[in-house]
């Protein structure tokens, strides 16, 4: 057990090598727009980290600002979750269904989020509810692809068996059609909730709190340690978001991959 | 058998249609009747004059242009860098083990947030443009292609290995043609989410021409929503129309791998 962890530690020798490195480079060069990393955590530090702790060191301007962000990423995550396993259901049980509207959803697909802002700032104004939309219709096509994919790919013989014993519809859905869907239905969802920090980012450059918005503040106030400080808050938050969502998958699977005997 | 899926075919794309002017039906009389404000949601005939007009808009067509300019030198760039990576990558498990940390921890960062500090590092738009696109696009054909590469038979490597091939020449005969289909997916979805960027870019990140500029001045114009979402529309008609030029040059490279190529979409 302690070997293993150490093992894992030492696998991590090229982390500290480049923050090195990096510290070096960025001193040896004193450009203004590449500041040493340890400028970037001081920075940090004075931005989101000078709380008591009781409040886990974070500050007013982070919990004005964080549980906002956290917040819309997750309710459209949600959202378009529930809708894109909803549509891609009936999409993957319908093949007529599908012949009628696979060419908006592909048109959906292929339209960029980021340019569908103004539409969403026309129709919502400023606020949660036109972040919540842009983030939702930005991210809900994997799910609904995936979705869609694997209730067209359940198994013939479940369903026979299924209507031989004259299961309802309702169950013949939480039974047999979504258990076999999950999988894909799961990959579909960790594209999804990293695409859902992005398209929260484009949001909240259009706005006037979260963390996309302390971002843009950053960059108009010049303040370049503030801005990488920044970018590098966005990558802890999208790789814990990512750790979060395995460990979520592999206990909502664990009944697959062992009925399959693989991971 | 080839009778019924030519009738499969040709309802797909009558059912298709009606689904389109269905939706365009709907969005059209809800915006008549007042359901939905045309102020809010012009209506959906008048979004269509005006895509139409556009295409012979001489100044949108050269920001299409620009557009797509970025967007195929960015995609050409991140070929260039993220194929021969993923080939040492995949090929050189001890620098794999080594850079996977790194990796782990630049693909969480959202691409979009660099594009403010770009704005600061670069001063021409252009190759700001191409490097957004490059750092978000590499990751997957740099996967995909490290995962081509672990799924080649070790029977044909073998094999050429005891005729007396060289790692290099195993490596070009049989690796990069075994991967080649996973690469080409890679590329594909690379190609959807440079297009996103390259309008992201332009939106965020200001320049004078292309479609993100297009919107960003049209929003201050008297029927700016009408013009925007219009060239929203044109620009999913770019999204469209590249992506079945991939998929169409997927289906003809690499017939002979299609269950494979098909099980990838």
């Amino acid at each position: 057990m302690i070997s293993k962890f150490a093992a894992y530690l030492l696998r991590l020798w090229v982390v500290p090598v480049v923050l090195i490195v990096w510290e070096v480079a960025t001193r040896a060069m004193e450009h203004p727009f590449f500041p040493p990393p340890s400028t970037i955590v001081l920075r940090m530090r004075e931005l989101w980290f000078t709380g008591p702790p009781t409040q886990l060191w974070f500050n007013d301007t982070a919990l004005g600002n964080f549980p906002h962000s956290l917040g819309r990423l997750l309710g459209g995550w949600v959202v378009a979750g529930l809708i894109g396993v909803t549509l891609g259901i009936m999409l993957g049980r319908s093949p007529l269904l599908f012949r009628f509207i696979d060419p908006l959803i592909q048109f959906g697909r292929a339209l960029p989020p980021p340019a569908l802002l103004p539409l969403f700032l026309a129709l919502f104004s400023v606020g949660t509810q036109m972040q919540v939309a842009t983030i939702t219709f930005g991210i809900i096509w994997p799910v609904l692809f995936n979705a869609a994919d694997g209730a067209r790919n359940v198994e013939p013989l479940h369903l026979e068996t299924s209507r031989a014993f004259k299961l309802s519809g309702r169950q013949r859905l939480f039974e047999i059609i979504l258990p076999s869907a999950a999988p894909k239905i799961f990959a579909g969802l960790r594209l999804s909730l990293s695409l859902a920090l992005i398209l929260m980012v484009i949001a909240e450059f259009f706005s006037t709190e979260g963390i996309g918005f302390q971002l843009r503040a950053t960059q108009r106030a010049f303040d370049l340690p503030g801005v990488w400080g920044s970018i590098i808050l966005l990558g802890i938050l999208g790789y814990l978001l990512n750790q979060a969502f395995l460990v979520l998958e592999r206990r909502a699977l664990s009944w697959h991959s062992s009925s399959k005997g693989t991971a | 058998m080839r009778l019924t899926v030519h009738r499969a075919l040709e309802s797909q794309i009558v059912c298709g249609a009606i689904g389109v002017a269905g939706l365009l039906c709907i969005a059209e009389a809800a915006g008549r009747s007042g359901l939905i404000s045309t102020v809010q949601f012009p209506l959906a005939s008048t979004v269509l004059a005006n895509a139409a007009e556009l295409a012979t808009d001489a100044e949108f067509l050269a920001d299409v242009g620009a557009t797509f300019l970025g967007w195929a030198l960015g995609l050409l760039v991140t070929v260039l860098v993220a194929v021969p990576a993923g080939l040492v990558l995949g090929s050189v498990p001890a620098i794999e083990r080594a850079l996977r940390p790194l990796i782990e921890f630049l693909r969480p960062i959202p691409s979009v947030a660099l594009i403010p500090l770009a704005g600061f590092i670069f001063s021409d738009r252009l190759d700001m443009k191409i490097a957004m696109i490059v750092y978000a696009s590499t990751w997957p054909i740099l996967i995909n292609t490290i995962y081509g590469l672990r799924d080649v038979d070790p029977l044909a490597k073998e094999t050429l290995r005891t005729f007396g091939f060289g790692h290099l020449s195993v490596l070009w005969r049989v690796s990069l043609p075994s991967a080649a289909p996973f690469i080409a997916t890679g590329i594909r979805v690379s190609a959807t989410i440079a297009l996103i960027l390259a309008i992201s870019t332009e939106l965020i990140g200001g320049g004078s021409d292309g479609i993100g500029t297009f919107i960003i001045l049209a929003e201050s114009s008297p029927d700016g929503l009408t013009l925007t979402i219009a060239a929203t529309v044109w620009a999913g008609v770019l999204g469209l129309l590249t992506n079945a030029a991939f998929v169409w040059g997927e289906r003809r490279i690499f017939h002979w791998h299609s269950t494979r190529v098909g099980a990838a979409q």
